[in-house]
């Protein structure tokens, strides 16, 4: 610790730290715009002047830029001193000199950090009488406007897209004050992290163009802390309505899993709220194509009935949450209940299970794998399964830099100084995955086959590590063994998409020969829902036993689970045509829900309060935005269940040795602030109050009272001090963009003051003994294929994809083959393939990349239904088929 | 005692002063242009509605009652897809005309808003919507803004530069 004086008091700052970041743990007010926590310190904007004195005597001073001043022991500064604030105060004019009379119609105005900057600055009216200087806009595709005039030239975009994302296709162009930071031309920017622009962009030269299009200004929006639905990572969100519409999401910092960024698939896809598709009222099938609209009592009752009826399945699903799972489980009964994922899937998810419970404490946070030294990517690319845990990755291969710096005494937080030292130094990556992922630039080596022979491969370097190979060996296997028994912290991520257990054996295999070698391993396994690590928690049925059940004429509760796209389609349709009555429970309307007898509408993540597990095995609490707009709505748990309150439920599931520890996951329903306070959803500037529903009736309605959270649905209440799980906004006083987030923050970048939000559960060994060791795929005969799922980052998850935006950013259902197999099919690049029992066409694509034999079809929309991996398929070449123009194109 | 007589005095004094009461509505009062009545949403002088839908006179509303959501136009143009006013509970405080950075919200001397049924106390935009500019009539927002709409490309706004050409190397 050091300590330094700003103003004439003391504090205690971390030794080695930039003085910005120093002040800004002590919550000082100092304006700032191109230091960002996660990219570091440039001083390109001039904006964070303060005075620095020389000695105690010292009386003039000197300014300096306080992101780039080191601190030291017994330095003394000032923020407030008058030549540090004119300073600040001209940055601010010249900044302004262009900027255009843009703020009603500016999608950052009321969060905008250059306002705030402008007004803690004091400058208020423009005296320069210069004509201001323009700029044209581009395209960038579905998820955001670019407005050029606003631009302040503080370089985050381009710092944070190309250094941070490693994004290619955004730079910043020109020079003098023609500086333009876009496309050489108009065009989709291409890096799936480009959304988190809208927040790095400190003015509204990025902004949300899906939120655009139904704007609403942050003072109005009503918001909770959530969690994104779009993979198993659980990358923390704020999600805001208005007008019963979710609007738009926030990146919610959690330390340890997402801090400051989320992938577009969680910020542009979790609107699947407003889907059309949604389910509103309950319905009894009366006809073959006709159900009948039921009140809620009536729909209760037919759902009593078929629990009483003694011989009923449930089938619970990893997109719900643990408590909605739980209800259906406890109705059900415990030998009937199965958790919904495929039996590939779960075997999977039991080999996870099975190897965090051997080696628990190897089990990494996701920021944990930003400090790995040697990172391997096993099996399946991040950037598809979890992107979120893939930008992770990235960073951890730039660590070496930070190892130079500190050897050559740069301070690491001096960004462009790192950078230069460094060059193109990378830590050791290694990418073992079947098809090249969005790492690869990064990566030292990377060697590309079916899941199959990755599994091989995977017990190659397993057997290198316990038998180190010599210095001098080459090739990938040794290059690995060698690296990761050398690393400090030798991190490995795998993930269940490969949809091949032996890939998971061979991975633990790895983990435990590293253990064994004496190594600290760290891991991670992703999978592809939100809840994938909850409800395998319960134990039960099979799918597979579940469906076979059904086809025997059991009943079935389908809980949020569209069960043609976990299982071949024409088995799901022999067991819900051979099931005695199907009553589904979903948000909206699926293939399955259009199969059953009674369909009961329930409320999505955004409308109700639910539990969540993520990948790291942390349980998490996503809280009620807003209340659902249809009667008849209602959480799962509350059809299934006589609980009265949702912390009952939790209770209830703490109860099960699986679930140990679980009630620390938030605080509950009664927590209050330390004055007594409930937290806010809404700001307290929210607007339109009597007016919002005057045309339906002029009395205004009584607000309602939250009895599942501390939260209330209106303004009242106290948004400060609370526990760190409670946080529906960020604002202080000041500091109206997000921004405000240090303000809630122990110190920058660091734990909130409230504490992590969620609790880590332990693991149990898993029940089942799955044995994946060897691959149970065949050799395909000549002239057939074996299909292998290939999941995308935008189309493949469910939810996502019924969000607009999202399809389309989605690429053409697209099969990758290896060009000598394509050869002797008879296709080409940018055919059409198809086979006998696909719902569509696929665009081919060659890769010499792509294991002879194989062929990688991509899963989700478009193509009709999941694919899941078959042996032995005859592709058909379709001639009537014209490839889709590519996307990159103007739109 | 002697208060008492001076206040009678005072009272009578007034039977021969000019009366004040006035005779509205037959004769109805002088109300400055100014006067905080009935609002009204303005047009700019191209006859364009000029609200932008920024949600700065509902933020500045002390009773809340103005409600509105932003949507756009092909071209570009910001505009409220529904606005509502709620004049049952407007205190007529001419904030909102104060925040409007549009001069499209004015308040205009109209008092007379009386209603037996609250409900139509309510108005909607088309209630709100005038087809003129109000008291200012030569401003235009979009003429000021930078952001361009259709008719009003990058560079042709009051007081700008035509855009830059980022391909040119000249110092
Ligand atoms: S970037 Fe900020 S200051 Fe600039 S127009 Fe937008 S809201 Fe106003
Ligand atoms: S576009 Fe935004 S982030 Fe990029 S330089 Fe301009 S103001 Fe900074
Ligand atoms: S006059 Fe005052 S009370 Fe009435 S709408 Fe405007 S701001 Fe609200
Ligand atoms: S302040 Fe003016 S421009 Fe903005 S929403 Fe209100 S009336 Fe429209
Ligand atoms: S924040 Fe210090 S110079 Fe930009």
């Amino acid at each position: 610790m050091t300590t330094i004086n700003i103003d004439g008091s003391d504090y205690e700052v971390a030794a080695g730290e930039n003085l910005l970041k120093a002040a800004l743990s002590h919550h000082q007010d100092l304006p700032y715009f191109c230091w960002h926590p996660s990219l570091g310190s440039v001083g390109a904007c001039r904006q964070c002047a303060v005075v620095q004195y020389q000695n105690p005597e010292d009386t003039r001073g000197r300014l300096v830029m306080a992101c780039m001043t080191p601190v030291v022991d017994g330095m003394r500064v000032s923020v407030k001193a008058p030549n540090a604030v004119g300073f600040r105060a001209g940055v601010i004019e010249w900044l302004m000199e262009n900027h255009p009379h843009d703020c009603p119609v500016c999608e950052e105005g009321g969060e905008c950090h250059l306002q705030d900057m402008t007004v803690m600055t004091g400058h208020t009216s423009r005296r320069y009488r210069g004509q201001k200087r323009t700029f044209e806009n581009q395209y960038l595709g579905p998820f955001l406007n670019h407005e050029m005039n606003r631009c302040i030239t503080c370089y985050r975009c381009v710092r944070y897209y190309r250094d941070y994302a490693g994004g290619t296709d955004l730079q910043a162009l020109g020079s003098r004050d023609r500086m333009y930071f876009g496309r050489f031309e108009d065009g989709v920017l291409d890096n799936i992290f480009a959304g988190n622009l809208v927040e790095v962009c400190p003015t509204g030269v990025f902004t949300d163009k899906p939120f655009s299009r139904t704007y609403t200004r942050k003072w109005d929006l009503q918001s909770a802390p959530s969690v994104c639905q779009g993979c198993s990572a659980g990358c923390n969100i704020f999600a805001s309505e208005r007008y019963g519409k979710l609007k738009r999401v926030h990146n919610r910092y959690h330390k340890d899993i997402n801090g400051y960024f989320l992938c577009d698939r969680g910020r542009f896809g979790s609107s699947f709220v407003n889907s059309d598709l949604r389910l509103r009222q309950a319905g009894v099938r009366i006809e073959a194509d006709l159900f009948q609209q039921v009140s809620i009592e009536a729909a209760t009752q037919h759902l009593r009935d078929l629990a009483d009826s003694g011989d009923v399945v449930g089938i619970g699903s990893p997109r719900a949450s643990l408590e909605d799972n739980f209800a259906l489980m406890s109705l059900v009964g415990e030998a009937n209940f199965s958790c919904g994922m495929n039996d590939v899937e779960a075997a999977m998810m039991d080999q996870i299970f099975d190897l965090y419970a051997k080696t628990p404490d190897a089990v990494a946070t996701i920021t944990a794998l930003e400090r790995a030294d040697v990172t391997l990517v096993f099996g399946d690319d991040p950037m598809n399964a979890a992107p979120r845990v893939a930008l992770a990755i990235r960073q951890a291969a730039r660590n070496v830099h930070f190892d130079m710096a500190v050897q050559a005494g740069v301070p690491t937080w001096q960004d462009a100084g790192v950078r230069g030292h460094a060059q193109h130094a990378l830590s050791p990556l290694y990418i073992a995955t079947p098809l090249p992922t969005g790492l690869d630039d990064v990566a030292r080596q990377t060697s590309h086959a079916a899941p199959a022979d990755l599994a091989v491969l995977g017990l190659q370097i397993a057997d290198q590590i316990a038998s180190p190979p010599s210095d001098d060996a080459e090739g990938f296997v040794a290059n690995i063994a060698r690296d990761l028994l050398a690393a400090q912290h030798p991190t490995c991520v795998c993930g269940t998409a490969s949809a091949e257990p032996a890939v998971m054996q061979a991975f633990a295999a790895i983990i435990t020969a590293l253990i064994k070698a004496g190594r600290k391993p760290q891991m991670l396994c992703t999978s592809a829902e939100v809840n994938s690590f909850g409800v395998r928690r319960f134990a039960g049925l099979s799918l597979q036993g579940a469906l076979d059940r059904m086809q025997q004429g059991s009943n079935a509760m389908v809980l949020q689970n569209d069960l043609y796209r976990r299982e071949i389609p024409a088995m799901v349709s022999a067991a819900l045509a051979g099931a005695g009555r199907v009553l589904v429970l979903d948000s909206f309307e699926t293939a399955t829900a259009n199969a059953a007898d009674i369909v009961l509408p329930v409320t999505t993540y955004a409308e109700h309060t639910g539990t969540v597990v993520n990948c790291e095995g942390r349980a998490q609490r996503a809280y009620q935005v807003f209340e659902a707009e249809g009667q008849d709505i209602q959480p799962a748990w509350r059809w299934l269940s006589d609980f009265e309150h949702i912390d009952d439920v939790l209770h209830a599931c703490a109860a099960l040795p699986a679930f140990e520890g679980l009630e620390a996951v938030s605080p509950e329903a009664g927590y209050r602030t330390a004055t007594n306070s409930r937290v806010p959803r809404a700001t307290h500037r929210f607007s339109g109050r009597t007016a919002a529903t005057a045309h339906v009736s002029v009395h205004e309605p009584k607000t309602s009272v939250d009895t599942d959270t501390p939260f209330s649905f209106s303004m009242e209440g106290e948004n400060t001090g609370q526990a760190g799980a409670l946080i529906p906004y960020v604002w202080s006083p000041g500091w109206n963009s997000n921004q405000s987030l240090f303000k809630f923050q122990q110190e920058v970048g660091g734990s909130l003051t409230g504490g992590e939000p969620g609790v880590r559960l332990g693991f149990a060994p898993s029940k089942s003994s799955a044995d994946g060791s060897a691959s149970s795929r065949t050799k395909p005969a000549t002239g057939e294929v074996n299909l292998i799922p290939h999941p995308q980052t935008f189309g493949s998850d469910e939810l996502s994809s019924l969000v607009g935006a999202i399809v389309e950013r989605c690429a053409p259902p697209t099969l990758w083959l290896n060009p000598d197999d394509a050869r002797a099919l008879g296709l080409s690049s940018r055919d059409g393939a198809t086979w006998p029992d696909a719902k569509t066409t696929y665009l081919v694509q060659l890769s010499d990349q792509v294991t002879p034999g194989n062929a990688l079809a991509s899963v989700g929309v478009g193509t009709g239904q999941s694919v899941l991996p078959r042996d032995a398929v005859t592709l058909i070449k379709d001639s009537a088929f014209t490839p889709p123009p590519d996307l990159i194109a103007r739109g | 005692m002697l208060s008492q007589l001076r206040t009678i005095w005072t009272i009578l004094k007034h039977t021969f002063s000019r009366n004040e009461t006035v005779q509205y509505p037959e004769e109805m009062p002088y109300l400055a242009p100014r006067y905080r009545g009935r609002i009204i949403l303005t047009r700019d002088p191209d006859g364009e509605e000029r609200c932008v839908a920024c949600n700065l006179c509902a933020v500045a509303c002390p009773v809340d009652c103005i409600a509105l959501q932003k949507t756009e136009t092909d071209g570009g143009r910001w505009y409220p897809e529904f606005f509502r006013i709620n004049f049952s509970r407007c205190i007529m405080c001419g904030m909102c005309e104060e925040a409007c950075p549009t001069y499209a919200i004015q308040l205009t001397p109209d008092f007379e808003l009386c209603e037996y049924d609250r409900p139509n106390m309510v108005y909607e935009k088309e209630h709100l919507l005038i087809d003129g500019p109000g008291k200012y009539p030569d401003y235009s927002f979009w003429h000021v803004a930078g952001k361009a709409i259709t008719g009003k490309d990058k560079g042709t706004a009051e007081n700008e530069k035509p855009p830059v050409q980022v391909r040119s190397l000249l110092p």
